[in-house]
């Protein structure tokens, strides 16, 4: 019987006098203890019945952009809600999902190569059958194979967008001739301390350090002299952002003329009429995004949002939305206007301008250098 | 002769049913504490010594570089969380915030709550006015402070207008913008405990003191300061207490090197995915922070911090 039902009952009998007050609390707390004892083990009885699947990600418009082109048109084919939730980042998501009970997350969309290598280490991933989702034809090659290099034999993620983390700075401070001819060691110029930012993130500050003392961020050999070079950003930095909003509003605001920043965002700047420019020097930090369904997940049924959250009318909202190119291959799919000039874009369809983050390189050496990150961050 | 047995054993079991009478009595009313305590007990534990329990034995696992931490029983996270000088580094820095942070909201604190108990009338009011900033998220009250002190905030954009200066001063994100956000954060408790401190207070003592031939910074300072003190203490209890666990404020006003001991907290289990040593971490933090509320405990009693919080 319903629960509600089950209640209405009680509480017309109680009414009614037919039941006194003693019975009646007794009855609905025998209730309530009922249905918290069966419940866990309901689910897994309609584990096949799946009512909805949940999708976590950044929010804002991406989410609005979901919401409309992706999530009420499968509602509508399927009957299944998608429960929409959001994070501020992918390290928390990750402390959520680890604590949480298998199936409580379904699809979030997560760093493509790291979180993909993270996720896959904590055995949270599944097998995808692509024949369910006939839109992977239309993703970029180049993108999947970093997948592929991961986990050989399965995919458990598509891919969804990619961008990347290159050098912002202040047209009225900083010249375009200046930024190229300085590239990333701009940030460690002594002429612009103070008004020098940089994201909080470990991977990122190492990246720029290797690229500050000409090396491949994907092979550093000499790690003390990137160390070193994380100091001097350090003492001449006034802020370390955390997150997106943080970073247009110091940068916005005047408070920092130059720091790395995420395309989108600085893209969005520029919409907004910042004279901010954006350069992506040798080598700069390329990142895709994906859709990652996560382990205990109605497959299946996740499957098939994925297929319509890969549709080309809903990446291409999504994309102009938040600012980054989406994983369609522009060469098979006609991406509108917007899209070819958004930073980072590349019309080739195989990303070979782009540099993207060994995956086993950085996610192996994570442990250490998150680690101390942290202290040289402190002073250290 | 069965008759006299008969009431003898009646005259020796009448004092014996009433004592048994009396003792279910005593009983059911020592009883009746704890039957009412049961769900606060219950919660209590469920709720904070389960979780603890859980956190203590997280502590003595190991991380591994990928996968699923290792369980066991390794002193390793404790001997770092030890002997380490950076987490003693960043744990003294950490009490010294707290503590410049205590005595700036006491330095403040005073003088407000000072004036609201000898305040006639409006007592109300100010009390109120003194609540409001907790109907205000703590983050946002937080980043007030980047719009007030901001390159393009309002006092620099003053002070340029009045043409005091002719460039931005640099006041945000360093170790001094931090100590103001926990001082605008924590200064309520301040006053509150004060408050409740001077309101108990006699007033006729002062005035007795000033008949005596006392001037009334004298009567201040020899009456009514060391009767408040109790206030005064709880006060700087809580706002230390708090202000050393806290890791919003140096994360949105602090600097590069600006942390907090919550912040490697927050870093190791969110950034660094290193749940164990997180888990020794935070219970360092607590061990410490316990042993200072245990301190106030044993000299001054928790009794003037609950009439506060009340």
């Amino acid at each position: 019987m319903d629960n509600t039902k089950r209640y209405e009952r009680l509480l017309e009998r109680f009414r009614n006098g037919d039941l006194d007050r003693r019975s009646f609390l007794g009855l609905i707390g025998a209730a309530g203890v009922a249905y918290g004892v069966q419940t866990p083990f309901a689910r897994m009885a309609f584990a096949q019945d799946v009512t909805q699947v949940r999708f976590d990600g950044w929010g804002g418009v991406v989410s609005e952009a979901f919401r409309r082109h992706a999530f009420d048109p499968y509602t509508a084919a399927t009957g299944i809600n998608v429960v929409d939730g959001t994070f501020a980042g992918g390290d928390e998501y990750l402390a959520q999902v680890r604590s949480s009970r298998e199936g409580e997350y379904n699809i979030a969309h997560l760093s493509g190569v790291f979180d993909y290598a993270r996720y896959v280490n904590f055995g949270l991933d599944v097998e995808l059958n692509l024949a369910n989702i006939p839109n992977m034809e239309l993703v970029m090659d180049a993108l999947t194979n970093a997948f592929r290099g991961i986990t050989p034999d399965h995919l458990s993620a598509v891919p969804y967008n990619y961008g990347t983390t290159g050098l912002a700075y202040n047209r009225k401070y900083i010249s375009d001739e200046e930024m190229r001819e300085k590239g990333a060691s701009i940030l460690i110029d002594e002429a612009y301390k103070g008004k020098i930012g940089g994201w909080s993130d470990w991977r990122t500050r190492l990246w720029y350090a290797a690229l500050q003392t000409g090396q491949h961020p994907n092979d550093i050999q000499d790690m003390d002299a990137a160390w070193d070079a994380i100091r001097a950003h350090r003492d001449l930095a006034l802020k370390y952002w955390g997150s997106g909003a943080e970073l247009m509003s110091l940068l916005a605001e005047e408070e920092i003329y130059v720091t790395e920043g995420w395309s989108g965002r600085i893209a969005a700047l520029q919409e907004q009429g910042h004279d901010i420019g954006y350069y992506d020097a040798p080598n700069s930090f390329g990142w895709q995004e994906c859709l990652f369904v996560i382990k205990g997940s109605p497959v299946e049924a996740c499957e098939e949002l994925l297929n319509f959250m890969l549709a080309p009318e809903t990446s291409i909202a999504v994309a102009e939305g938040q600012n980054y190119p989406p994983a369609l291959d522009g060469t098979k799919v006609d991406l509108g206007e917007k899209i070819p000039t958004l930073p980072a874009y590349d019309p080739t369809g195989t990303l070979e301008s782009l540099t993207f983050a060994d995956p086993v390189y950085w996610n192996g050496n994570e442990a250490e250098w998150s680690e101390t990150f942290a202290r040289v961050q402190r002073g250290f | 002769m069965i008759f006299d047995f008969a009431i003898c054993a009646h005259v020796q079991s009448a004092p014996s049913a009433t004592q048994d009478v009396a003792m279910s009595v005593e009983a059911r009313e020592r009883r009746q504490p704890w039957v009412l305590l049961a769900p606060a007990l219950g919660a209590v534990t469920l709720l904070l010594l389960v979780p603890l329990l859980f956190i203590v034995v997280y502590s003595f696992w190991l991380r591994s570089a990928v996968g699923p931490d290792t369980a066991g029983f390794h002193l390793d996270n404790w001997q770092r969380a030890l002997t380490d000088p950076f987490y003693r580094y960043i744990l003294l820095n950490t009490l010294k915030i707290a503590a410049i942070t205590t005595f700036f909201c006491a330095l403040l604190g005073y003088p407000a709550a000072y004036f609201i108990t000898r305040s006639s009338g409006n007592k109300l009011i100010l009390l109120l006015l003194l609540m409001l900033p907790f109907w205000i998220s703590y983050i946002i009250r937080t980043m007030s402070w980047i719009n007030i002190l901001g390159s393009s905030g309002a006092l620099n954009t003053a002070l340029m207008s009045m043409g005091v200066i002719s460039s931005p001063i640099q006041m945000l994100y360093n170790e001094a913008t931090v100590i103001l956000g926990l001082v605008h954060f924590l200064l309520p408790f301040m006053v509150l405990n004060i408050y409740v401190s001077l309101d108990g207070i006699d007033t006729n003592l002062e005035d007795a003191a000033t008949s005596l031939g006392a001037t009334r910074w004298q009567a201040f300072t020899q009456v009514t300061l060391p009767l408040s003190l109790p206030g005064l203490a709880a006060g700087g209890l809580l706002c230390f207490v708090l202000g050393a666990g806290t890791y919003i404020t140096p994360l949105i006003l602090g600097g590069p090197r600006d942390a907090m001991f919550a912040n490697l907290v927050f870093e190791a289990i969110i950034t660094q995915l290193n749940w164990p040593m997180g888990s020794a971490l935070s219970l360092l933090l607590l061990i410490v922070l316990g042993a200072l509320v245990a301190l106030y405990n044993r000299y001054l009693g928790m009794s003037q911090l609950t009439k506060g919080l009340g």
